[in-house]
């Protein structure tokens, strides 16, 4: 199978969707001469021209707003914030205008609006251009919540958030941009609610999100090499919401250990939602407490050295493995 | 632009409408058939009738939190109104939003709003489909009309969002209800300068304030307002200069304001005034009385329908959230 970046995938992903449906167009800061600060959007609007690929002020607000404006009068809008850090500056429009339209209006309002968005520390940002902020939206009823892993993922999720008939906010992870995977050739979506069991196994499993996701398949490849070998299940859910919880109930039902690993502070991340549900339905079952690898509770450093020892990596994965298996 | 007297008749209806609505809210909310709160448009009703007139059934408003007026003028159905007050299931929202969060889509009524200012970028999002869409058999572009107060232009999303339209020359208008208040605190505490059509300048658009207690005026202002973003030339700035005469919330003890002042302003009510124009127009004193009986005909029927429409069901709380099967997952 052909190979593309994440990014590549992306912007594959929104050419087609864009060729096939008139409705959708792209609205964001520096999307379109510029190709999006991580060159996402590339070529889009020497395509589609700069009518239906808009470069907006800095004004994350507006955007959003202007976005459900314009999807509730039957456009598809797929808006890029630079970096999740600056989802705050448009956090009433996503909170209680996009999230909560179609609810409050009794079911009336349809709002197939995708906002692209960055996670993740792409190294010494600092503080307010590293975040992960997807947990901050998961107590927010209304709005879907994708963190694609691979190429592939990116590219099917992403038709499916634009194809869908509701909000979702996508988290592109910074480092996995120039990540390279095999994808598949032609149309096809990847179907939200469906976690993805990228390595079987039967002592552990490890549910990792996002930019995690390689680092627990390389803990697992480290672990399975090791003496005693482990052998780790590991699991992308792929959407947070809506969030595939029977298939990991099943695993941690089938290996009786659970670690969680995510780049989002540990305190109220995905994870603090994904151990509850699984004490919830497997506490029976569980042979060890529920491990989380996550970001420290403290802001993002900018100092290399603080920064490394603040994010969670492959060996902090490995450590909490063999912990749950102690 | 002179009106015929269907066209008068049809506005002074629509100002009587939402008073005795309001009026009946309030009673109906002491009698215990509402049981949210509700912010009274008394007062202000020629802003809503004055602008919705001059508007197409096609075109689209955003409102506020004190948006029973936008709805009415813009074709909402009483009975549809009272019902949702009341948390019924045949309500507008079937019960999901409440007095805040009106929606009917089929007339282009956007909704009410609970966030102030929260709706003008929608506004202007409506604005740009319409302008990407282009217009609809030489007919010109659908316009989005923006209701907000004074106490909203002092928000960054209003901010933002003229920006935008200015930005891009949008079809869409923005009407600022000056009614001197935000919540408690008067205008003057709250923003640097008294005449708020200035802020149009610094998005490039066109800016004029105007007596909102005068029906015909804000009807000639919002009529070229309106004729300008049909054309493709962008957006418009409307203050209409008005005053609300309940307080900011049913309930309000409104300690920050004299009786006196409210008197002063009930003087210049817009209701009697308009009535009294229709006189000096030759309209028969009995076809105006003919227009408020019938008023009291639909707001009793609005009430009737109300109460003998069964309440929202409490397992309709999971439906709705998504726009597939997605509904009420457990997770």
């Amino acid at each position: 199978m052909r190979t593309l970046t994440y990014s590549e995938a992306i912007n594959e992903a929104l050419r087609e969707e864009m060729a096939r449906d008139p409705s959708v167009f792209i609205m964001g800061e520096d999307v379109g001469v510029m190709g999006g600060v991580f060159g996402v959007t590339q070529g889009l609007i020497q395509q589609f021209g700069d009518a239906r690929v808009r470069d907006t002020p800095i004004s994350e607000a507006g955007i959003v707003g202007a976005a459900l404006g314009a999807a509730m009068m039957g456009m598809r809008p797929v808006v890029e914030i630079m970096f999740g850090d600056f989802l705050g500056c448009a956090g009433d429009q996503i909170i209680n205008q996009v999230a909560k339209a179609r609810y409050m209006s009794g079911g009336k309002a349809r709002v197939p609006l995708t906002i692209r968005v960055t996670t993740g520390a792409p190294g010494a940002a600092a503080a307010q251009h590293s975040q992960s902020p997807e947990s901050w939206f998961m107590n927010v009823p209304g709005i879907k919540i994708v963190a694609p892993a691979t190429p592939a993922d990116a590219k099917g999720l992403l038709k499916s958030a634009i194809r869908g008939e509701d909000p979702v906010l996508f988290f592109e992870h910074k480092m996995l941009y120039a990540a390279r995977g095999a994808v598949p050739e032609g149309d096809y979506v990847v179907e939200f609610g469906r976690a993805n069991v990228l390595r079987e196994g039967y002592d552990v499993t490890i549910i990792a999100i996002g930019g995690m996701v390689p680092h627990a398949l390389a803990a697992a490849d480290a672990l399975a090499a090791g003496s005693p070998a482990i052998s780790c299940e590991v699991i992308d859910p792929r959407t947070l919401v809506p969030l595939d919880a029977p298939t990991l109930i099943a695993s941690v039902k089938k290996t009786g250990r659970a670690v969680i690993a995510h780049e989002a502070h540990k305190r109220s991340g995905p994870g603090a939602e994904i151990a509850a549900v699984l004490a919830e339905h497997a506490v029976d079952y569980l042979d060890a407490p529920i491990r989380r690898v996550a970001a420290k509770n403290v802001p993002l450093p900018y100092a290399p050295s603080l920064e490394q020892f603040v994010l969670p990596g492959k060996h902090d994965i490995v450590a909490a493995v063999k912990e749950v298996l102690r | 632009m002179t009106l015929s007297t269907d066209r008068l008749l049809e506005l002074y209806r629509q100002l009587v409408l939402i008073r005795q609505f309001e009026l009946r809210a309030i009673d109906e909310r002491r009698q215990g058939l509402i049981p949210g709160f509700i912010h009274p448009y008394i007062g202000e009703e020629a802003c809503a009738v004055g602008a919705c007139a001059a508007l197409r059934r096609d075109d689209v408003i955003t409102s506020t939190h004190r948006g029973h007026g936008h709805l009415i003028a813009k074709g909402g159905d009483v009975r549809y109104m009272m019902a949702e007050l009341a948390a019924r299931e045949a309500g507008y929202c079937r019960g999901k939003g409440g007095s805040l969060h009106m929606t009917d889509f089929d007339l282009g009524i956007l909704g009410a709003n609970g966030i102030v200012a929260g709706g003008i970028p929608m506004a202007v999002g409506a604005a740009l489909a319409f302008k990407m869409q282009g217009a609809p058999n030489g007919a010109g572009l659908r316009v989005a009309l923006a209701f907000f107060g004074d106490g909203a232009t002092n928000q960054g999303a209003f901010h933002e969002a003229l920006n935008l339209a200015g930005l891009w020359r949008l079809p869409v208008v923005f009407f600022c209800e000056n009614n001197q208040y935000g919540e408690g605190t008067p205008q003057h505490k709250q923003a640097p300068i008294t005449q708020l059509s200035k802020r149009a300048e610094s998005y490039a658009m066109p800016g004029v304030t105007v007596d909102g207690n005068d029906v015909l005026a804000v009807y000639e202002a919002t009529r070229q307002a309106v004729e300008r973003a049909r054309r493709g030339d962008g957006p418009s700035f409307i203050e209409g200069v008005t005053y609300r005469y309940r307080g900011h919330y049913e309930g309000d003890p409104q300690v920050y304001r004299s009786r006196e002042e409210v008197e002063r302003w009930q003087a210049r009510d817009p209701i009697p005034r308009f009535r009294r124009t229709l006189v000096e127009r030759g309209i028969a004193e009995e076809q105006i009385e003919e227009v408020e009986g019938q008023v009291l005909t639909l707001i009793e029927e609005a009430v009737a329908f109300a109460r003998s429409s069964p309440p929202a069901r409490p397992e309709d709380a999971l439906s709705g959230v998504y726009g597939d099967h997605h509904n009420g997952a457990a997770f």
